[in-house]
């Protein structure tokens, strides 16, 4: 009886077209990549159809879906300002590696009292961190002062930014380097509790202020 | 295993041919692995569109302890907003048995939809509209500049013909609530918008609506 060939196929598979798609995906999204801030709370912003994008030179506040606040400055030299009046402000002492930490970090959310201690924890540690945010009641409205100090620290790191380009022989737009201040208001939150940051804003005369919101297309 | 190159077929009797095929064939699986990683990590970490800001400028403080009168704005229309719930009234305010014996302000219920909101924003605001319209065709043309074009919307938003829109909320209308009539404002190409405190008398109002 002859035997019957069967050709001996190896079980493998050409996994060539398979790697070039994965590597071309791998370039494309390293590319397109801009990474996620490590925030304290995660807010889920509504929608709207405003194209523009957040700008530069910003100073955020983030009120959650139980009203609490937390506020975030982007530029580190500012945020190393802001803290140091702010120390002076309360005579709360910072050593240097706090403050260190602080230029660091992303948004925070506590008491004057407690910030000492926050700044030490690590980022998982702070997210976890049972706060009740930035108080910005009347009686004891820390916001306010973080809001007009994170205003002044915010507008002198501006300044620098554009003499350094001035310098460099662009022409700068001086409105561009100065602060801009975005709320990120969750959509379930009472509007209430942002009319209470907004009033803070409203109290420093600081009336443009600008919402996080994410795209949505425009109707026709 | 991944290969690279063919498996040759024909000539597998001969050994010595076979085992320098062999040696082109390189083990692609780790790489695969790494990719993949890599590829997850992107994907997990990344944010894809950046978050966009949506502009409004508040009204400034005023600093005097005497509350002042209701504002005298021609062409204006107040929203109310409630917990999911949006009311609408045109003009001026009149509270029950005013002074001018003008018959009291009752609201009016409008939904957040296309033929809610959105058509009575329209039908309000048709003169922005139509000389936005005519704007948008001379920039298409290239007739006028951008700069111009800003400018020239902007004057017709403030124009005595445009509408004006009030906001009040009340305590359980939520954010979203706000930024959704203020986006469909801004569709609408509305210039003036105000957020306003709300008046005892017009939570009154709301309340007796639900």
């Amino acid at each position: 009886m002859p035997k019957i060939k069967i050709p001996k196929h190896s079980p493998s598979i050409d996994m060539t077209p398979m790697v070039d798609l994965a590597f071309l995906l791998v370039t494309f999204f390293m590319l397109t990549a801009s990474f996620r801030s490590n925030e304290p709370v995660d807010v889920e912003p509504p929608s709207s159809i405003s194209d523009k994008i957040i700008p530069e030179n910003v100073l955020l506040v983030t009120i959650d879906k139980g009203g609490r606040v937390f506020m975030n400055l982007k530029e580190a030299e500012a945020r190393r300002e802001l803290l140091q009046n702010m120390s002076a402000k309360y005579k709360i002492g910072f050593s240097e590696k706090q403050y260190e930490t602080f230029a660091g970090m992303s948004s925070f959310g506590c008491t004057m009292k407690e910030l000492p201690g926050y700044i030490d924890m690590g980022a998982e540690e702070r997210k976890k961190y049972e706060t009740k945010g930035i108080p910005s009641d009347s009686t004891n409205n820390q916001l306010k002062d973080w809001i007009f100090y994170g205003n002044i620290a915010s507008l002198n790191s501006g300044k620098t930014a554009y003499e350094e380009a001035k310098a460099k022989g662009d022409k700068p737009e001086i409105n561009d380097f100065k602060p801009k201040f975005i709320l990120k208001v969750d959509g379930q939150a009472v509007y209430v509790h942002a009319q209470n940051v907004i009033n803070v804003f409203r109290d420093l005369h600081l009336n443009n202020l600008n919402f996080v919101t994410s795209a949505e297309a425009t109707p026709k | 295993m991944a290969d690279m190159g063919e498996s040759g077929g024909g000539h597998e009797g001969k050994g010595k041919k076979r085992a320098k095929k062999s040696s082109t064939r390189i083990d692609m699986t780790p790489m695969v692995d790494l990719g993949f990683l890599l590829l997850t990590f992107f994907v997990m970490t990344s944010t894809f569109s950046k978050p966009k800001v949506m502009s409004l400028v508040y009204p400034a403080k005023i600093e005097d302890p005497t509350p002042p009168d209701q504002p005298k704005i021609n062409n204006a229309i107040t929203f109310l907003l409630s917990e999911d719930k949006i009311y609408y009234y045109a003009g001026q305010y009149y509270s029950k048995g005013n002074k001018e014996g003008k018959p009291a302000t009752e609201l009016e219920e409008t939904t957040f939809g296309p033929n809610g909101l959105r058509k009575l924003l329209a039908d309000r605001n048709a003169y922005v509209i139509r000389k936005k319209e005519g704007l948008d065709e001379k920039l298409k043309k290239k007739q006028i500049q951008d700069t111009t074009y800003e400018r020239t919307l902007i004057d017709y938003k403030k124009h005595k013909e445009a509408l004006k829109v009030l906001v009040k909320t009340d305590d359980k209308a939520t954010c979203k609530n706000f930024i959704d009539l203020i986006d469909e404002l801004k569709i609408a190409q509305i210039g003036v918008i105000a957020p306003v405190d709300l008046l005892a008398s017009e939570l009154e109002l709301i309340k007796a609506k639900k």
